[in-house]
């Protein structure tokens, strides 16, 4: 498996354009890009996994693509991605909060904390906020059963999490957007 | 294959091994401090990463000679970060701090490693016996546990394949090489090993049935889709020593003639797949993996397959059909994935536990390995203990080990004074156990017998504050989602006994409901093909068993004994406790609930309150005043004050 030298998905990202825009790149690229992967069955999931690393997620023109290269029905497609958790159709948000309820979280009140992230961000576990900000999602468990309960925001693991908690992370998630602002304010205007 | 060229084998890894072991000395004779932090994903998720700056950072300030190094995770989940100081200068053994902060850590180098004071306050233990510093091993929660799986984790670099030979790795590999495959087989078999991944099916029969199996390209898959809520082993072993399983899996297609592997670890785990890809590549350069390993004439490639995320592809047959591109619906049995696998080949899919038990057997032999444990579940036991007790983490036991000895000896029993109540064990497709089956020791057949089952190896322990109605409905809920869909039985059957569940929580429950509720669990067992089918009533048939009066008080007194259930309690504020001015419930309440009366108390408006019970956390101990009750009509009503009379006209009037 080798990767196609003209479509390197840093060099998509580096562009500054809106992401929007940068999806439908991406998807009028698919046919291509798809080349790399062997037209196999079994490179479906892979196939899958990877355009939804590019993409954050599987919009319908990306799922025909890949059923086009793979010379299989859409539907067939459309079946397995929806059986595995893994894969999404709507994009999530800048902010990916995601929810441990694991046991171990459960035990500790995760769905309580669910519910203050919901009400806090007036939408509902699977949603995105309109302005592409935050999307709330549960997950089965990370595997930091010791820390519960935990939350996930972005990549970034929040241990021992309490429903108060939850406000001050979205001030802190504001106030760094801030800083960064202001930073590249500074950095524009040559200060 | 033919072991003709022992010798050869034999050099060729004594050369490697002098190369490992020469760096390890050299490091050694290097007489500054070495400072080893855990780094798996539950060090990282408590901080661990900063400690690591932290501490470079440090160093680099203070000028010092000292090396920084990563190491995988220790087990001990509830001290993370976890830091190990080897300083021998000193004069003090190496040190096993926890609880490793940022600024611990700078605090750490400017007095111990300036200073020479290793600041014994913070001290959890020494390494190594000493008459200085207590050792760890006088703790129980060291010297009880038997450490076959695990023994490096936490203690060699997990992306430094030479600090795993150093430490004895790849040994057994070598000596594999010069036996025939039937030797190997037949010592598995003596050993007793049994599947770790849960249903505890003899390790050596399977290797035999697929080493019988008609010549075909052969395949051995490493099983590393943990999908229990609550079991983080795999992760972590993969995490901390990724050779111990490669190895395991190179020995396991050694004696089953298979040349080709595939580790299928969950795509949730992204560290986890970095660090085996990352171990298969080195493995491979050193010639201890891909064609002729060690001069012999055994071939073996393995790749990683990332799993997407599905419950039932733990399942063997659900598993295969996942790797070749389909929904992972599971198949019938016979035949047997060791005969008819993956793409039609023989397949042989073990857990990641099973397969790291393989190189320490092979190293010392089928004996060593049947006086751990008990006659007919030999070996060791890793769990994952977690929820209501104080030093949550990873166990490795050895069977046979009482629940009483793992939760309150090794484990250090219930957090905060609370009274011990269940023991969920195996996850969704296990049980819940009370306190009068502590005495039953852990081996596959004792659990089964209790009604629970060994599982994957998680483990949750429940104080007094939980409800087990709650707990059978979260496993449902999770075992209704996961369900293929493949039979109607698992399918619908499960989403009846969630809606019943779902009722009697929120205190709709019937008479009758508790008899429907048994009749459609056996139903639901006998009309599904695979383990997660027949398994996912057992939560609420031992619940039903063992806590069948929390049922009861559910649907007849629409009361939940543990106020878990929200609908069923609510919490007030005892006046003649609540402190005035104190304001600590106001602040931390999500949904501004909680209002000041006019004797400047505090009360909670109920219609408001989504009780989350946070007012009870932030209510200074002093005082103590939050209390919660279960039927909610028992809490005393609290009128909020009349401050703004046309305000409240006008809620009247819309009223």
């Amino acid at each position: 498996m080798t990767l196609n030298p003209n479509l390197q998905p840093l060099q998509l990202f580096a562009m500054d354009v809106d992401p929007f825009a940068k999806d439908e790149i991406f998807i009028s690229g698919l046919p291509d890009y798809l080349k790399q992967f062997d037209r196999q069955r079994g490179q479906l999931i892979p196939i899958l996994q990877k355009v939804q690393q590019e993409l954050t997620y599987l919009p319908a023109e990306a799922l025909q693509a890949v059923a086009d290269y793979l010379e299989i029905p859409v539907a067939e497609v459309y079946g397995v991605a929806t059986f595995y958790n893994q894969f999404r159709f709507n994009p999530p948000g800048k902010h990916q909060i995601k929810v441990c309820l694991g046991t171990a979280c459960h035990v500790k009140g995760g769905d309580i904390i669910l519910e203050n992230f919901e009400r806090k961000l007036g939408i509902k576990e699977g949603e995105t906020t309109e302005d592409r900000e935050f999307s709330i999602e549960r997950v089965a468990c990370v595997g930091c059963c010791a820390l519960a309960p935990v939350v996930l925001v972005g990549e970034d693991v929040q241990g021992h999490m309490a429903p108060s908690k939850v406000e001050g992370l979205f001030v802190r998630i504001q106030v760094e957007k801030e800083m960064a602002q202001r930073k590249k304010k500074r950095h524009e205007t040559g200060e | 294959m033919k072991p003709e060229n022992k010798d050869q084998i034999y050099q060729q890894f004594e050369a490697i091994r002098r190369q490992a072991e020469e760096r390890r000395d050299a490091a050694r004779r290097d007489p500054s401090p070495t400072i080893l932090i855990g780094t798996a994903t539950c060090g990282i998720a408590s901080g661990a990463l900063d400690t690591k700056l932290a501490f470079e950072q440090a160093i680099l300030e203070q000028g010092l000679d000292a090396r920084v190094r990563t190491v995988g995770c220790i087990g001990h989940c509830y001290a993370e970060p976890v830091v190990i100081i080897d300083y021998p200068q000193s004069g003090f053994p190496p040190i096993f701090y926890h609880e490793v902060t940022a600024g611990k850590a700078r605090m750490l180098v400017k007095h111990f490693l300036e200073g020479g004071d290793p600041l014994f306050e913070h001290v959890y233990g020494a390494m190594v016996e000493n008459d200085m510093i207590p050792s760890v091993m006088e703790f129980s929660r060291f010297n009880q546990e038997k450490r076959v799986v695990m023994e490096k984790c936490g203690h060699i670099d997990p992306e430094d394949i030479y600090d795993y030979i150093a430490h004895g790795g790849y040994a057994a590999l070598a000596k594999a090489l010069t036996l025939d495959p039937e030797t190997i087989i037949d010592e598995i078999k003596t050993c007793g090993l049994r599947g770790r991944g849960g249903a505890g099916f003899p390790t050596g029969r399977k290797w035999e049935l697929a080493a019988d199996s008609p010549e075909g390209d052969k395949i051995i898959v490493c099983n590393a889709d943990e999908g229990d809520p609550g079991a983080y082993m795999d992760r972590t072993i993969l995490e901390s020593n990724p050779h111990q399983v490669l190895e395991g899996m190179a020995i396991c297609a050694l004696a089953v003639g298979a040349h080709k592997a595939i580790v299928y670890v969950r795509s949730e785990y992204p560290l986890a797949v970095k660090i085996v890809s990352g171990a298969i590549a080195q493995a491979k350069t050193l010639g201890l993996l891909g064609s002729g390993i060690l001069n012999s004439a055994f071939n073996l490639e393995i790749e990683v397959f990332q799993g997407s995320g599905a419950f039932v592809c733990g399942e063997e047959t659900g598993l295969i059909q996942s790797i070749e591109g389909f929904r992972g619906m599971p198949r019938s049995r016979p035949p047997y994935p060791a005969q008819e696998g993956l793409y039609g080949q023989p397949t042989v899919i073990n857990n990641v536990k099973t397969l790291a038990s393989v190189p320490p057997i092979i190293a010392n032999g089928a004996a060593w390995y049947r006086t751990i444990g008990t006659e007919n579940s030999p070996g060791t036991a890793v769990f994952s203990v977690v929820g209501d007790v104080v030093h949550a983490g990873l166990v490795e036991i050895p069977m046979g080990v009482t629940l009483r000895t793992l939760i309150f000896d090794i484990c250090g029993g219930i957090a905060n004074q609370k009274k011990f109540k269940a023991v969920q064990i195996g996850g969704p497709s296990g049980g819940c156990l009370p306190e009068t089956f502590l005495d039953t020791p852990i081996d596959f057949d004792s659990l089964t017998t209790a009604g629970a089952m060994m599982g994957s190896g998680g483990m949750v322990v429940m104080d007094e504050d939980s409800c087990m109605v709650d707990v059978a409905r979260y496993f449902l809920d999770f075992t209704q989602k996961e369900s293929c869909g493949k039979c109607t039985f698992c399918r619908i059957g499960t989403r009846h006994l969630l809606d019943i569940l779902q009722r009697i929580t929120t205190g709709e429950g019937r008479t009758g409901d508790l008899e429907q509720l048994e009749q459609l669990s056996e139903d639901i067992k006998d009309g599904s093909l695979c383990g997660l089918g027949k398994t996912a009533p057992n939560p609420v048939l031992t619940s039903l068993k063992y806590f069948r009066d929390e049922y009861e008080a559910h649907i007849n007194e629409k009361r939940c004994p543990g106020m878990m259930c929200r609908p069923l309690m609510t919490y007030y504020i005892d006046l003649d406790k609540c402190a005035r001015g104190c304001d600590a419930c106001v602040g931390c309440c999500p949904t501004e609930a909680v209002f000041t009366t006019s004797t400047r108390k505090k009360g909670i408006d109920q219609d408001l309150c989504v009780k989350c019970g946070e007012c009870m956390v932030a209510c200074p101990p002093q005082y103590d005043a939050v209390r919660k009750v279960s039927p909610p009509g028992l809490a005393p009503v609290i009128e909020r004050p009349v401050k703004n009379p046309d305000a409240s006209k006008k809620a009247s009037d819309n009223s």
